[in-house]
């Protein structure tokens, strides 16, 4: 740990102001309604990881459905549909999204800019709870009157409010919407928070170029949930008017079981408009911060500087910008004017030259490096072989001749989640065993941890890469059954069966990450400051875990970029960022 | 989605402007700060409670340019699309923000020159015009009801009700910030730390004035 005053005297520490901290006086508000943002990231954590595992067992039910059609008969078609729709939603909403920034990012932004807490602490907090208010609500629609709804994670009018759809005239769909009203309220308190702390308490040095990755890729994916999630919010309020108040936004006029309804005049497209809007940026708000671990651990464990940082900045920026002219290609099949279809598929397209450049940077990070295969390191290397597997064929279904075919089939199914789902989970996965020995003090069980990492990556690719294939055959996806049907090979279902049986194990598998979590706390290897020997600021603190405040007395100093690892000359082969350069060689 | 479009073009541009003045071609595998020279950070001075409040500015601004978005796209995709009769009462409710948005303008010019009892007028008369408004649009919405449109009549009162609300959500919501600042500053708070919540609030005030222009001139033209 270097702070200044002990040996640069007549150096101010800080150029910003030492924010004031709130100090919490009692056990309740040190842990509970706690303002730190390092326990506001725990507990986002864990909130994200408890409501993901309801994602993951409703997942485990539809396997079995899909695998062994006819045995598991309490699965009913409209069980099903409850199942997919939560799954979905709760994954890509409530467990990715809050987890990378409510999560990750406010226990590493502070830390890693060297800042002693979030500029706002008390909406800090705020946030959380609303967060935690909005997860309850949509886990109490299991136990509401119709069950929880139906209506597919994208809740399309107008099935998602009809009787037709599970929860679509009961309490479900008005739960989902009010649910992720209260996500989008807390997480914009949160979000406020990453984006000002970003920009005004960075310690003294840190300039923005010098900002690890994962700082860049968390607040570029802040800003774009700021101005996306809206999008979401209008579509939820406008839908439940259309439901309680019977207006009409987005439904049509219908007749439903010879009843005219009162609606008249709606548009479904509209919906779809605002929904997707919101829906792809969602995407790269999940992908950027993972893009941004990946790369900080991939640099640490290969022992190299990041190769070409600037590009990987411009990249995230570009990615970012280039996300919210991309939203349409989801709509392909619901047709549009070939011109606008012309046009977003060049958009997907394009985003892919920023994406490959950022692949080819992490592959030449590597190259010639000194490549440490530890559990993390596993990891971030599984998530650069997702990433482009799903990539790849984000690029086929980007065109929109070859999407209309295939959207709705299990190959579309197998795509995003090898994309969206399975590569940002690994580096979930990568981040929490590189950052736990800094959260907690000790080490995860290191063959736990190999072991967990082998079945969860053979396991996934056991499980999607037969699904793309039966995609390809034409397996449809959101059937509940498929029954005997004459373009359905018998041998898909023998794979079906396969898959379903591979879901299981790996699900299973997470159990043993959850128990390596729990043992490590006390049984772990203690792990000191810096086990991983890194150079950005989170390791360098006095004292490990950070107690409240982080840096002890005086805030650091920042002397230099995040990846100066292996530099020539140097004694050891990384130099902290707060390293002052006449110390460099000791 | 054009409205939408072209406001994330104008966030865009005024980021992309931000960020040409970072030093996004420096090369920081080369800077290393010497003992004494570490550079600063490229923050601005700008205190985090007035950057804060810009940044929820631009999401509220978002909001509300998807509801222009959702409004021209609805009444453009269908056919059923009845004009709004527009009430008489809006027009004198814009005054009656207009003044409001006046007397915070007042507190921050009085705050700015340390007239304590200036900043408590200021406060008061803008947050009792800001009260008289929302009255105004309450009545402005029997105006219309008494029309025959009523919420589920045609999309155009749907979006006349469900606009204003909006907008009258989020004065209600700035009227809190206004009477803890009236509070503080009857309690004769610091006047450096005044002089920053009268200027978030006037800032709130004068953006909610102007989105208020822009959403009636909206539903005027259906």
């Amino acid at each position: 740990m270097s702070t200044t005053s002990d040996r640069l005297d007549g150096i101010p520490a800080a150029e910003v102001a030492d924010v004031e901290l709130y100090h919490p006086r009692s056990w309740i508000t040190k842990y509970v309604f706690s303002q730190d943002a390092k326990i506001i990231g725990i507990q986002y954590a864990l909130t994200a990881t408890a409501i993901g595992l309801v994602a993951l067992a409703l997942s485990w039910l539809m396997r079995l459905q899909l695998g062994f059609p006819g045995v598991f008969d309490f699965i009913t078609p409209a069980e099903y549909y409850q199942f997919i729709t939560m799954h979905g939603m709760i994954m890509v909403v409530y467990l990715l999204t809050a987890l990378f920034l409510g999560g990750f990012g406010n226990y590493l932004i502070p830390l890693m800019i060297g800042a002693r807490d979030m500029v706002f602490p008390y909406v800090n907090m705020l946030s959380y709870w609303i967060y935690l208010v909005a997860v309850l609500v949509l886990a109490a629609s299991f136990f509401a009157p119709g069950g929880p709804t139906g209506a597919g994670w994208t809740l399309y009018p107008p099935q998602a409010i009809l009787s037709g759809t599970p929860g679509g005239q009961d309490w479900g769909i008005l739960l989902m919407l009010l649910s992720l009203m209260l996500f989008i309220i807390g997480f914009t308190m949160g979000g406020l928070n990453y984006v000002v702390t970003v920009l005004q308490a960075r310690a003294r040095g840190m300039t923005l170029m010098r900002m690890p990755l994962t700082v860049w890729g968390i607040f570029t994916a802040t800003v774009m949930a700021l101005l996306a999630f809206p999008a979401l919010f209008v579509s939820c309020v406008m839908m439940m008017l259309d439901r309680l108040l019977g207006t009409s936004f987005f439904m049509p006029a219908l007749v439903e079981m010879g009843q005219r309804l009162n609606h008249d005049g709606g548009s479904p497209l509209l919906f779809q408009h605002l929904f997707w809007f919101f829906g792809h940026p969602e995407v790269y708000i999940v992908a950027l911060p993972a893009f941004g671990i990946v790369s900080d651990l991939i640099s640490t464990h290969a022992r190299r500087n990041i190769f070409g940082y600037r590009q990987m900045v411009w990249a995230i920026v570009i990615i970012g910008a280039l996300s919210f002219v991309v939203w349409a290609h989801h709509m392909y099949v619901s047709g549009m004017n070939p011109y606008f279809g012309f046009f977003f598929a060049t958009t997907t397209l394009v985003i892919a030259v920023p994406t490959a450049i950022k692949v080819y940077n992490w592959l030449l990070t590597l190259w010639r490096g000194d490549i440490h295969l530890t559990v993390p390191m596993l990891f971030a290397l599984a998530f650069i072989v997702t990433f482009v597997n799903g990539g790849l064929t984000g690029l086929f279904l980007g065109n929109v001749v070859v999407d209309v075919p295939l959207s709705d089939t299990m190959f579309v199914v197998a795509h995003f989640h090898m994309v969206m789902g399975v590569a940002p989970i690994f580096v979930i996965f990568g981040a929490i065993y590189h950052w736990y020995p800094k959260i907690t003090g000790r080490m995860l069980n290191e063959a736990m941890g190999r072991i967990h990492f082998w079945v969860s990556f053979l396991g996934a690719y056991l499980i999607f890469f037969p699904m793309h294939y039966i995609g390809l055959l034409g397996v449809p996806r959101r059937y509940h059954e498929i029954g005997e049907t004459a373009f359905v090979p018998a041998s898909a279902h023998t794979l079906n069966a396969f898959i379903s049986v591979m879901a299981l194990i790996v699900g299973a598998a997470q159990i043993l990450f959850l128990f390596n979590l729990a043992w490590s706390i006390r049984r772990g290897r203690p792990a000191g400051g810096n086990p991983w020997n890194a150079t950005s600021l989170e390791w360098q603190t006095p004292e490990t875990p950070p107690p409240h405040g982080n840096w002890g007395r005086d805030l650091p100093v920042v002397y230099r970029w995040a990846y100066d690892y292996s530099v020539p000359g140097a004694a050891r082969d990384f130099i902290p960022q707060n390293q002052p350069p006449a110390r460099a060689a000791e | 989605m054009s409205a939408i479009i072209l406001y994330i073009a104008v966030i865009g541009t005024i980021a992309a402007w931000w960020l040409s003045r970072q030093r996004l071609m420096a090369k920081p595998w080369l800077e290393v700060g010497v003992a004494g020279e570490a550079p600063g950070t490229g923050a601005s001075e700008i205190p985090p409670a007035k950057l804060g409040l810009w940044v929820f500015l631009a999401v509220v601004g978002a909001l509300l340019t998807l509801f222009v978005s959702a409004y021209l796209m609805r009444m453009h995709m269908s056919h059923d699309w009845r004009p709004l009769p527009t009430p008489w009462m809006l027009w004198f409710n814009t005054v009656l923000l207009a003044l409001s948005s006046f007397g915070l303008h007042r507190a921050q010019v009085a705050a700015r020159i340390g007239w304590r009892q200036g900043i408590e007028v200021g406060l008061i008369a803008g947050g009792l015009a800001a009260l008289a408004f929302l009255a105004g649009q309450y009545l402005a919405w029997q105006q219309v009801m008494a029309e025959g449109f009523g919420v589920a009549t045609n999309p155009s009162s749907s979006f006349f009700y469900l606009i204003t609300a909006v907008h009258g959500l989020h004065l209600l919501g700035g009227l809190v910030a206004l009477g803890r600042t009236t509070y503080r500053a009857s309690r004769g708070a610091g006047l450096a730390q005044l002089r920053l919540s009268v200027e978030l609030c006037a800032t709130y005030w004068h953006f909610l004035l102007v989105a208020w222009i822009a959403l009636f001139g909206l539903l005027l033209h259906g």
